[in-house]
């Protein structure tokens, strides 16, 4: 099996427990009672953001592989963990405001998540600007990997800047009861979605690795 | 050459390093200061931006100082990007890079000296944007003048030592001019955020222990990206 | 002492270096033929220390302060005068300061140009910046000589020159290394020819008593296309 197909296997599975936690979610969980039914988005709400900071985080450290050893696998896996990244922060960011609207009243609201996933957004969007700027490989990849690093970098600093600014300018109740102190069933319900999301990462990653192995080959093929 | 690289004969030792440093942002400054196009227009822009500023704001409505660090660092982060892109652009002009590259300096000295360059030319338009936001907005800036410095020169370093860093990466690619804020934005938030926060205590005339947070934020920012910057430059401009 | 072993780099799918090997000594001037892509300004970018190859080892005895590149473009700063940009060039190489004002006077004698040693290189005409890049070229005394396509956008009168200089400068106990595409330059300076195609060196020998006409021939039919008689970018083709 080739690994377009792998990917492509694993990203339906993906998919289709998506379904289910979307299923468990509403049917199955139990409702928020301060938040009502809305909340519920927060079990994919979440997740979603989780796996973009885990993709700036591979991007990162593969970025550092890469430059210690110059091996183009490293650059490629960087790149599909940066275009899937891209993906789950524009969920994120699209299922942030449909959530906080009927919470809040408001469209955006510079919640802790949503600020950090806007950060990723953009580091990811510069990420693949800069990519699709530069056409010579070697050197792509090596400017990639620089500011792969670099946005590794930053991620503690975009944590800690909000953290400050909120302590500081108190916001509006946030939902968030933190993993544990989640009643059972509901935690139930965030890891499951969790890992999910993980397996969609997994797949999505794979498959978008699989393309771009293609296109070099025909790039080559063509050269 | 092989593996005298590292013996790079007389490059690499930190007082080497500091002089090629000087060497190379002293004919910098130079180069800025005869030709001073590049001065000239980033202190005009500066101006300009502070004047659309004033222009843009009701003058009846409650005074400016809630906004006043806002208006501040938004000018001087504008400001700082323009000085960036011109830093390696020089370079430029009859491929003296590759003769930098060519001479047995080691790389950390060229992004030290650019650096040092940038923060000079940015620290030069500031000092004449700074007066002018204080007659602009009618800041107090009475006796907080000293550590207004401090806090101008700190966001400063971080902006510029990634910027440095970036517009060495921007120059081979497309669109330089766009790529260059795209790129750096994000990174400057951190730093911009403290910079605020700390410039409106400042100008209220709270004691600073009230933002010690953002200071310390601020000074690991600008020790961690000088080091990361330093450490990942010779990627830049390696072929 | 100026060597390569097994040299290969590649970028991307193009092979530029692909095996070459070599060894020169102080007093050798080796012309490098071959044509666009064939690898000659990675090699000397490999000699100069600009590249890592990607496999293969390059020394140069004296490490980068010993080499001295002449590309294209001048490496000269406009606002600055020759001798400004002599004396920056001098100190990055570490020469001491006397010694590198008296060098900078030396050759601005030797090159006709010491009334221009204060004027701004923007300035300059097209010669006088030709016999700048070349002072700046030599400011810190470079035992290797590296020249990549130096002729380039020069008309035959400029080119001339150009090589007359060279002429006085080569042979003087340094290596000189010409990379150009044009077979008809810089064959008279040559101790040795070779031929450059796909990353390979097709042909490495002293020239010998071959005369120019001989070498262009013996190029057309190594490597297999016109070695030069047509027109190049920026250059006015001019016969005879």
């Amino acid at each position: 099996m080739t690994l377009a197909q792998r990917g492509r296997i694993v990203s339906i599975v993906g998919l289709a427990l998506l379904a289910a936690v979307y299923v468990r979610a509403l049917a199955f969980t139990p409702v928020e009672r301060f938040q009502g039914e809305a909340q519920k988005i927060f079990y994919v709400h979440v997740p979603a953001a989780w796996s973009a900071m885990l993709a700036m985080g591979l991007v990162g450290c593969s970025s550092i592989l890469y430059l210690i050893m110059k091996d183009p696998r490293y650059d490629r896996f960087a790149a599909a963990s940066a275009e899937v990244g891209t993906a789950f922060s524009l969920v994120m960011l699209t299922t942030g405001p449909l959530w906080a609207r009927p919470i809040w009243g408001t469209w955006w609201t510079w919640d802790a998540r949503l600020t950090l996933t806007l950060f990723l957004f953009f580091l990811f969007l510069g990420y693949l600007l800069m990519r699709g700027a530069v056409s010579e490989p070697t050197l792509r990849a090596r400017y990639s990997a620089v500011l792969g690093i670099c946005g590794l970098v930053l991620l503690p600093f975009i944590h800690l800047s909000v953290y400050l600014f909120r302590t500081l300018h108190p916001q509006p109740i946030v939902l968030k009861p933190s993993a544990p102190s989640l009643p059972g069933n509901m935690l139930a319900t965030l890891l499951f979605s969790f890992g999910v999301f993980t397996l969609l990462y997994i797949g999505f990653v794979t498959q978008s690795y699989a393309i771009s192995l293609q296109h070099e080959a025909r790039a080559a093929a063509n050269a | 050459m092989g593996e005298e690289e590292s013996g790079k004969g007389n490059g690499s030792s930190v007082g080497d390093i500091l002089r090629d440093a000087w060497t190379i942002a002293r004919k910098d400054l130079i180069l800025e200061f005869r030709s001073r196009t590049a001065f000239l227009s980033a202190a005009v822009f500066t101006a300009l931006v502070l004047t659309v500023f004033n222009f843009g704001r009701d003058p009846t409505a409650v005074p400016t100082l809630d906004l006043a660090p806002s208006i501040l660092w938004v000018t001087f982060t504008f400001a700082a990007m323009l000085a960036l892109n011109r830093a390696f652009q020089l370079e430029l002009e009859n491929q003296a890079l590759d003769g930098l590259l060519v001479a047995p300096i080691s790389l950390q000295s060229l992004y030290l000296a650019k650096l040092i360059a940038n923060l000079v030319f940015v620290g030069v338009v500031q000092a004449v944007g700074l007066p002018l936001f204080v007659l602009f907005f009618n800041v107090p800036i009475g006796g907080v003048l000293l550590p207004l410095i401090a806090v101008i020169a700190l966001a400063t370093v971080g902006f510029v030592s990634v910027g440095t860093l970036f517009s060495a990466m921007v120059i081979r690619t497309r669109f330089a001019e766009l790529m260059l804020p795209v790129l750096l934005l994000p990174f400057l938030i951190p730093p911009l955020i403290g910079a605020v926060q700390m410039t409106a205590a400042l100008l209220e005339g709270r004691p600073l222990s009230e933002v010690q947070g953002w200071l310390r934020l601020l000074a690991a920012y600008d020790i961690f990206f000088l080091a990361v910057a330093t450490i990942l430059f010779p990627n830049t401009v390696n072929e | 002492m100026l060597s390569g072993e097994n040299l290969q780099h590649a970028f991307g799918p193009v092979r530029a270096l692909d095996g070459i090997s070599f060894a020169l000594t102080a007093g050798q001037t080796l012309a490098l033929f071959g044509p666009n892509g064939a690898g000659k300004t990675t090699l000397l970018k490999v000699l100069a220390g600009l590249i890592e190859p990607q496999g293969g080892t390059a020394q140069v005895e004296g490490g980068r302060a010993a080499v001295g590149w002449i590309g294209h473009q001048s490496h000269l700063y406009g606002y600055l005068t020759v001798r400004e940009n002599l004396l920056f060039w001098a100190r990055l190489y570490h020469v001491p300061q006397p010694q590198a004002m008296r060098r900078a006077d030396e050759l601005l004698a030797r090159l006709d140009m010491t009334e221009r040693g204060d004027v701004q290189v923007r300035v300059l005409s097209r010669g006088m910046m030709q016999r700048a890049t070349i002072a700046r070229a030599l400011i810190h005394d470079p035992k290797v000589l590296l020249l990549d396509e130096p002729f380039t956008g020069l008309d035959l009168a400029a080119a001339a020159e150009f090589r007359e200089l060279l002429a006085e400068f080569a042979g003087t106990g340094r290596i000189i290394v010409l990379a150009t595409h044009n077979v008809d330059e810089g064959v008279e300076l040559a101790t040795d020819i070779a031929f450059q195609s796909r990353g390979r060196f097709v042909h490495f020998a002293p020239r010998g008593n071959r005369s120019a006409p001989e070498i262009a021939e013996q190029y057309r039919r190594m490597v297999g296309i016109d070695g030069g008689r047509g027109k190049r970018e920026g250059e006015r083709v001019e016969r005879g």
